[in-house]
């Protein structure tokens, strides 16, 4: 990638014009139903243990901090409801969105990077092929997929987590932990959060699929396009994360 | 029957940096043409603007009244049906096996059977001597059965024309010998219109119909392969000979005194020319009229060859 400010805006051009082909090429039939179950399975394969692994811990601080807090406020009955809307509302997508960039979408890079120096791309587009529909879609598919699916696990398995630190480790009392679960935390905030972890799924595989077709100059190549996908992903979601929490807060009504 | 591919004016650079410019040539239908030219002259380039890979800046390229530098990118795509490519290391796909590679294109391209489909595939590996193969990854293979793989995957649709990208580097003198007379076969056997690009003189002088020559970012020249063996021009001679005097350096050009001064020395040297045989159709292949014509007239050179001596 070179430095120049007008190679980055043709990066951002070229990125955001395959965005549209991904989405131009989305109802073209035959769907490619196999690639999209292999990838769904394969993203799914290298990000679900990981997820579990980090949201553990994740819920556990967050309940670690907001059980210091609300002792020091006074405010115990509603540490339940504080560590349930964190987790559901911040956590769980960032997490989804560290993994999916982390995990899933230098996979999806790496892979297609390696098949684009071997000239299996060229080769394919020779056949008649457009990659974009055969390859890309049902990645960005997948992708999404298991962005949603991972944003509910990162869910239960944070509150959980954060329901045994404060509970057993804090000596919280379950009955008030359980209680506030609802006082704050509302349905729509589970919603926004699937709908977040869907644009991170895309995002993150957009993202890898360009730099894994436009990788060149051999493996290190290879190597450079998965470097430069995870920061490019992570900015990216960075970003779209506020954007989309700062217009969730205009748009729905809080409670309380 | 191959279709004739007409190209004119073609230039394609890199930024500001100029491959080649200029070039014009005609790949007659159903004939061999030999693309050559010294490492970096672009030549894999020129293959990857023939299929519409990469978009040349000015220039046509026309097939059957097309010009592929102002299709669409899904006219492209019907387009390319006409093409076979064979890149360089073959590109096969890593995750399938041989059989599902060369089934490839019809399981994408095509509404047939199963059992259709094996019988095509098994034709084309038994056509490149492939069979037994079939359940092989292309890691698990050696370089020359993995060009020989993307041969008989480029071949499966029945293209009208076919590319090869340097077809013989990273093989021994004895495969490329029979990968020769597999690609001679295949010409008398399915008519099609080939274009091999390559660095291997022998191959050059014993396959093709015509010869081109690309070097300083230009075609020199092109032609039927008899007027390019005979030709005087420098640049020609020198890399049809392999020889270091002349106007092709080690990294770029030479200065032009240099290689007058050269040129001057190398003329007290004799220069031993003899014809070369054409590579022809094996034994089991039936000739086709264009080929029978070809091998009648190497049969009359060889006659007077022989009563010269």
């Amino acid at each position: 990638m070179s430095l120049s400010p007008t190679g980055a805006l043709r990066h951002s051009g070229h990125l955001f014009a395959m965005a549209l082909d991904v989405v131009r090429t989305l109802p073209r039939r035959p769907f490619q139903t196999r690639e999209f179950i292999q990838q769904a399975w394969f993203v799914a394969s290298v990000t679900i243990l990981p997820t579990a692994l980090v949201s553990i811990p994740f819920g556990a601080v967050i309940a670690l901090q907001i059980g210091s807090l609300t002792r020091q406020l006074g405010a115990q009955s509603f540490a339940g409801a504080a560590s349930v809307l964190a987790v559901l509302r911040e956590a769980s997508p960032i997490v989804t969105a560290l993994l999916i960039a982390g995990a899933g979408g230098t996979a999806i890079c790496a892979d297609l990077g390696a098949r684009k120096i071997r000239d299996e791309i060229d080769a394919m587009q020779v056949l008649g092929i457009d990659p974009i529909h055969r390859l890309v879609v049902p990645r960005v598919l997948a992708s999404m997929l298991v962005a949603v699916l991972l944003n509910g696990l990162v869910s239960v398995v944070g509150v959980a987590g954060g329901y045994f630190f404060n509970v057993v480790l804090q000596n919280g009392t379950p009955g008030a932990y359980l209680a506030s679960f609802t006082t704050l935390a509302q349905l729509s905030d589970l919603w926004a959060a699937e709908i977040k972890a869907l644009v991170f799924g895309a995002i993150a595989a957009i993202v890898a699929s360009y730099k894994g077709l436009t990788a060149k100059g051999g493996p290190k190549g290879v190597g450079d396009a998965v470097n430069q996908s995870v920061v490019i992903t992570f900015m990216l979601l960075f970003v779209t994360n506020f954007v989309m929490t700062a217009v969730y807060f205009q748009v729905v009504p809080q409670r309380g | 029957m191959g279709v004739e591919i007409c190209v004119e004016g073609l230039t394609k650079s890199f930024g500001h940096q100029v491959i080649w410019q200029d070039v014009s040539l005609t790949l007659p239908a159903g004939e061999v043409s030999v693309l050559l030219g010294p490492s970096g002259t672009g030549k894999s380039v020129f293959l990857k603007t023939l299929v519409g890979l990469l978009k040349p800046e000015r220039g046509s390229i026309t097939i059957q009244g097309r010009d592929l530098t102002r299709l669409r990118e899904h006219e492209l795509y019907e387009v390319r049906k006409l093409f076979g490519v064979l890149f360089q290391d073959g590109a096969l796909f890593g995750s399938m096996n041989l059989y599902d590679n060369i089934a490839f294109p019809l399981r994408e391209h095509t509404r047939k059977s199963e059992s259709e489909i094996r019988r095509i595939v098994l034709e084309k590996m038994d056509m490149v001597g492939l069979i037994g193969a079939e359940g092989k990854l292309p890691g698990e293979i050696s370089g020359g059965m993995r060009k020989r793989a993307g041969l008989a995957r480029a071949l499966v649709l029945d293209p009208e024309i076919i590319l090869f990208d340097e077809p013989d580097s990273g093989l021994d003198p004895v495969r490329v010998a029979y990968l020769n007379q597999l690609i001679v076969d295949l010409n008398a056997q399915i008519d099609a219109t080939f274009l091999i690009v390559t660095h291997d003189i022998a191959s050059a002088r014993q396959v093709p119909d015509n010869i081109g020559l690309l070097f300083r970012r230009e075609l020199v020249m092109f032609g039927p392969r008899e007027r390019l063996l005979a030709s005087e021009e420098p640049v020609v001679r020198q890399f049809l000979n392999g020889r270091m005097q002349g106007p092709i350096g080690m990294a770029e050009e030479k200065d032009a005194a240099q290689v007058e001064q050269e040129l001057a020395q190398l003329t007290e040297a004799p220069v031993v020319r003899e014809p070369t045989p054409r590579l022809l159709p094996g034994p089991g292949i039936v000739r086709p009229p264009r080929w029978q014509a070809i091998a009648r007239r190497e049969a009359e050179l060889h006659r007077r060859e022989g009563a010269d001596a």
